[in-house]
């Protein structure tokens, strides 16, 4: 286990990678945006074993936290805020009382 | 065939950026400034955390061009999606995990961004990390009960003062000791809480207009009307 | 077995993750996609300016209980990626107010629509006919009169 900071930085490499290709490749832009996410937090791994834990922080909340939600605010805005696949959409109209569609 | 064209242009890209670095030496950074700031800055400046230095001491400069940039953003933001109409539908009050959570967490989410915001010289932190705590601490509310009322003019004051301390306190420097942005009011114990002069102010200042900015963007957003499917 | 060497794993990801986000950018129809391939390439880059100030055997640039350890890594690229980080976030608001204009505006976030939209207004208000059509714009230095073949005597 002498060489754990490298297999902590591939298991990130990784999640990471597996993530950006995710964010291209998926059809629900929701489950896009949860990826940048994943790739954020992926990112903010990888600072930590750089000995970076300022970068780290901001990372981590910027990315994770207010990225993501204004992703997700804009995307309910514009209508594409889909849970499922994009056959079912239907009415999503903001008032259901759970906001959820199909 | 436009696909494959760009996949073969991105694979070139990265054996060209792969071959050119292949040169450098990782792990062994020539750090020709950052050595010579690691081992002035804490006689120097005399924050525990050396990044807070350079943030606000040696590159203070560079914080408040993104601080301009930032208001640029969120101005431009603002303008772009315009003011909601009196009769505009919302989206209804949340369920009651989202509020009973927003309750809670409010005062928690405040606490923690103003910790890491005023402890940014000696822990990992400061102004940025807390104030995008604090943007989601202020946004918390609107999310579980949307339509009510967002303070925007109050939020713009307390940005616009939050800048302008900013830059008061960089031409009190400039006043005082010939060079903007200069650190103040004494070095004080490393370590300790009123140490490194003016910085811990600085970051005060950063960490609210942060906050307030992008809690202000967020509300835009939030209260455009719905597009009509 | 022993891991790879860390820089190879590390500019892999920090280059991988560049290059992912161009050919999003390149290859996406759909505006929003655009955007989260630019937040990608934003990622990448950052995580690129970071491994620049790398050391080995060094740690992270804060010093603990007045002890101010022998090896450091570099702050300065540190600094200029916190800054960076943020003005990223602020850029990608704005590009979100951008996308929902366009969609109240255009009805549509697929490009190619948006480009022959944006393209019929455009020459709407500058008086002009689109390209290919009889009112199309004609080039200042009168070059119709060399691509019908006459000289310049």
């Amino acid at each position: 286990m002498e060489h754990l900071i490298n297999w902590i930085a591939l298991l990130a490499t990784v999640v990471m990678l597996a993530g950006a290709v995710a964010v291209l490749l998926l059809e629900n832009y929701l489950a896009a945006v949860a990826a940048t996410t994943v790739v954020s937090l992926g990112a903010a791994v990888i600072f930590v074993v750089l000995r970076a834990p300022d970068v780290a922080l901001t990372e981590a909340a910027v990315g994770a936290g207010l990225s993501g939600v204004i992703m997700a605010l804009a995307l309910r805005r514009l209508g594409l805020w889909h849970i499922g696949t994009a056959s079912d959409a239907g009415d999503d109209a903001p008032d259901n009382d759970t906001g959820r569609t199909g | 065939m436009r696909n494959a064209l760009s996949l073969l242009f991105i694979a070139g890209l990265a054996f060209l950026l792969f071959v050119i670095t292949a040169g450098l030496d990782f792990g062994a950074a020539p750090m020709l400034v950052g050595q010579g700031i690691n081992q002035a800055s804490p006689g120097q400046v005399g924050a525990a955390n050396i990044v807070t230095s350079v943030v606000l001491g040696y590159r203070a400069l560079d914080t408040l061009g993104e601080l301009a940039i930032l208001f640029a953003a969120a101005t431009a933001g603002g303008l772009m999606l315009g003011r909601p109409r009196a009769d505009a539908r919302h989206d209804p009050e949340a369920g009651f995990i989202l509020l009973a959570a927003a309750d809670l967490l409010f005062p928690l989410l405040l606490v923690v961004g103003l910790f890491i915001i005023v402890h940014g010289h000696l822990t990992p932190g400061g102004g940025f990390q807390g104030g995008v705590i604090l943007a989601a601490a202020f946004f918390l509310p609107l999310l579980a009960r949307p339509g009510t009322h967002f303070n925007h003019p109050g939020f713009a004051v307390v940005e616009g003062l939050a800048g302008a301390a900013f830059i008061v306190i960089g031409l009190l420097g400039l006043a005082r000791g010939g060079e903007f942005l200069m650190p103040l009011l004494g070095q004080g114990a490393m370590g300790s809480l009123l140490s490194a002069g003016t910085l811990p102010l600085l970051y005060i200042a950063v960490g609210l207009k942060v906050g307030t900015e992008l809690a202000g963007l967020m509300a835009h957003i939030a209260e455009y009307e719905a597009v009509d499917p | 077995m022993s891991p790879p060497d860390l820089g190879v794993i590390l500019f892999t990801a920090a280059f991988g993750l560049a290059g992912i986000g161009i050919l999003g950018i390149v290859i996406s129809a759909h505006l929003v996609r655009i955007v989260l391939s630019i937040v990608l390439l934003e990622t990448g880059a950052n995580l690129l300016l970071m491994l620049s100030g790398f050391r080995f055997d060094a740690v992270a640039p804060v010093i603990v209980d007045g002890v101010v350890p022998a090896s450091m890594v570099d702050p300065v690229p540190q600094a200029l990626v916190l800054t960076a980080i943020v003005i990223g976030v602020a850029v990608q608001a704005f590009m979100m107010t951008l996308v929902l204009r366009l969609r109240r505006v255009y009805g549509t976030l697929d490009i190619r629509e948006l480009r022959d939209l944006l393209e019929r207004d455009l020459a709407r208000e500058a008086g002009v006919g689109l390209p290919g059509s009889e009112n199309a714009p004609v080039p200042a230095t009168g070059s119709p009169a060399v691509a019908r073949g006459e000289g310049s005597s």
